[in-house]
């Protein structure tokens, strides 16, 4: 059990993470057998991230699953979108963040310095908060990954482009303006437009970062829907603010929440519990989870 | 003891906000500040007509008698013969040095300050403290610069007091501006556009091409165009490194050399000769005039460019 050493780590610390941790365990073991493939993608062990000497967030030790949804919830500051951007090394452009614990994707430690962190983003993709296509067209933004890549061909690349907007469910509503800019699109189809960019490069992981935060609720049920057709094909963590969203689409959900440091006035973000989403949402271990789901706090 | 039911509370916190809201008063302060802010204007638009006005007015009879002859001949003592040739191949010649020496320089160091330099090491802030106030240092001390490293260290390559001598000179008095213009500009990126470059897996330097400096393109443009037209204008560093003003029969890189504003500064002093049709004042007027026109050529270029790189960024 890889999490042993975190568990008996956090145990010193006496914290009352024991449930939870058991409980994300045995997620684990039940997920190997039936249902989805429920291969582990990423094996997270106690990552903490630090801005410079204070600790963002820390204890992030879970797993996630192949063509599953893990959704990230929590009250704001409570380090999800952090630790999100750990998994494909996003935090390495700000020159303070640095990492505690281990990120393994598939095995391997993302912060090896071996790894490369440039492949690590083509294979895990990202889709962020505000929809932020390429000032270029449409085609260009979706071909953008696949040129990187050495598609140079136009029979090809008219392929990838095809393949990727109809996977992201824009293809019908762009197709005849496919040389127009992404940026005059509206806003629930300029993030689809992103996630096309995404699913260009042919990734494993999409992470998706409060993707709907900036969208109606159309759009939001739109995006939504996608992410339930993209789990055949894609293991997806999605940051929410939204549990009603978490609730919907994920199959298994962190909660994350925030303390207060012994030493400073800014608060650390904690995982407090990971598990099923039917679990986290019904019945979940620990009294901030239940208290944070059922609207009394955040 | 006098109910006042809700409504009728209501009313009068109706009557009351009516009243409020349908006062006269004028806001005296701010039709004041208006007024002042109307006269800064038109005080400035004055100020650049009166100038505008004074040069063509001084030069016009030359020009309408000279014409193209007047762009085209040498310096000399006769003014009635005199052009501004030589001094404009020097100012192109400078023209020419700032943009592919400072331009290149200037924006691959704010690039690298920006993009790779850690922006929390001491190391930077130093340098980029340095480079602002350097950006403030007098043109003269350039000048002295010029002299000590472009004519005598680096003679052997510039041919001493040249046009390169002083292209080199004018590149570096411009290069803190395009370094700082050009950090503001790639500054002023969304993070979002770089979180995007690097989410499709492109590399740092794929990024910065192929998103970064595109978006940027127009401030840095902007601080180009600015930098070249203070390079064309400046006349005191070229003093120093020794721009001729007298006769000046052949033009070159490596050897003596001359400038639009040399020109002007060695004219506006001199007195009309006894027997001659037209003063030096009336030919330095004519080529503050020419100097003014290649300026705004140049403007008006940059803004072109600038337009249509935006329009690109905006999506149109």
């Amino acid at each position: 059990m890889s999490n042993v050493s975190a568990q008996i780590e956090l145990l010193e610390q006496g914290l009352d993470m024991t449930s939870a941790l058991v409980d994300n365990a045995a997620a684990g073991e039940t997920s190997g057998h039936g249902g989805h493939g429920g291969q582990v993608v990423f094996d997270l062990q106690a990552l903490s991230v630090f801005y410079g000497d204070f600790r963002a967030v820390r204890d992030g030790t879970l797993r996630i699953h192949d063509q599953e949804i893990t959704a990230f919830i929590g009250p704001s500051g409570c380090g999800k979108t952090t630790m999100l951007r750990c998994f494909n090394r996003m935090n390495d452009f700000i020159p303070t963040a640095r990492v505690e614990g281990k990120v393994l994707y598939y095995g391997v430690d993302l912060y090896d310095p071996a790894v490369n962190a440039t492949e690590v983003r083509r294979r895990i993709g990202m889709v962020f908060q505000q929809p932020n296509p390429f000032p270029k067209s449409i085609y260009d933004t979706v071909a953008y990954g696949p040129k990187l890549l050495g598609v140079k061909k136009r029979g090809p690349l008219d392929d990838v482009v095809e393949r990727s907007l109809r996977a992201a469910a824009l293809w019908d509503e762009v197709t005849d303006r496919l040389d127009e800019s992404g940026l005059g699109l509206s806003g629930g189809q300029q993030q689809r437009l992103c996630i096309a960019r995404a699913i260009a490069v042919e990734p494993d992981v999409i992470l998706m970062d409060e993707p709907c935060s900036a969208l109606d609720p159309i759009a939001t049920a739109r995006i939504e829907e996608l992410m339930a057709e993209m789990k055949r094909d894609y293991t997806i963590v999605i940051v929410t603010h939204n549990m009603q969203q978490a609730a919907r689409v994920s199959d298994r959900t962190a909660f994350f929440t925030t303390e207060v440091n012994p030493d400073s006035d800014r608060r650390t973000g904690i995982l407090v519990e990971y598990d099923r989403t039917e679990k986290i949402f019904s019945n979940p271990a620990d009294q901030r989870t239940e208290d944070y789901v059922t609207g009394r706090f955040g | 003891m006098p109910l006042m039911t809700p409504s009728r509370a209501g009313a009068a916190a109706a009557d009351s906000v009516r009243s409020r809201i349908t006062t006269r008063d004028r806001d005296v302060a701010g039709i004041v500040m208006l007024a002042v802010l109307l006269v800064a204007m038109l005080l400035t638009l004055l100020a650049l007509f009166a100038l505008l006005a004074q040069v063509v007015g001084e030069s016009a009879s030359l020009l309408s008698a000279r014409g193209l002859d007047f762009v085209t001949s040498p310096i000399g003592s006769d003014p009635d013969q005199i052009g501004i040739w030589s001094g404009l191949y020097g100012t192109i010649v400078i023209g020419a040095m700032v943009l592919v020496v400072a331009i290149p320089m200037g924006v691959g160091a704010a690039i690298y300050l920006e993009e790779y330099a850690r922006d929390d090491s001491r190391l930077t802030r130093a340098i980029m403290v340095n480079i602002r106030n350097l950006a403030g240092v007098p043109a003269v001390i350039y000048g002295v610069l010029g002299l000590i490293i472009f004519t005598q260290w680096l003679g052997p390559i510039t041919g001493g007091k040249s046009a390169i001598a002083a292209g080199l000179t004018m590149a570096v008095l411009v290069l803190p501006i395009v370094v700082i213009t050009s950090i503001e500009a790639i500054r002023a990126v969304p993070s979002g556009l770089r979180d995007a470059g690097y989410g499709v897996g492109a590399s740092r330097w794929e990024t910065i091409r192929d998103h970064v400096l595109p978006y940027a393109a127009p401030g840095i443009l902007t601080g180009t165009v600015l930098s070249i037209a203070r390079a064309l204008g400046e006349a005191a560093p070229l003093i120093i490194v020794g721009a001729v003003t007298g006769l000046l029969p052949e033009t070159s890189l490596t050897g003596f050399f001359s400038a639009v504003p040399i020109l002007i500064f060695q004219w506006t002093g001199r007195s009309q000769p006894p027997n001659s049709e037209f003063a030096f004042t009336e030919s330095a007027a004519a080529a503050g005039l020419v100097l003014l026109v290649i300026v705004f050529f140049f403007n008006a270029a940059a803004i072109y460019l600038r337009n249509r790189f935006e329009r690109r960024r905006a999506g149109q």
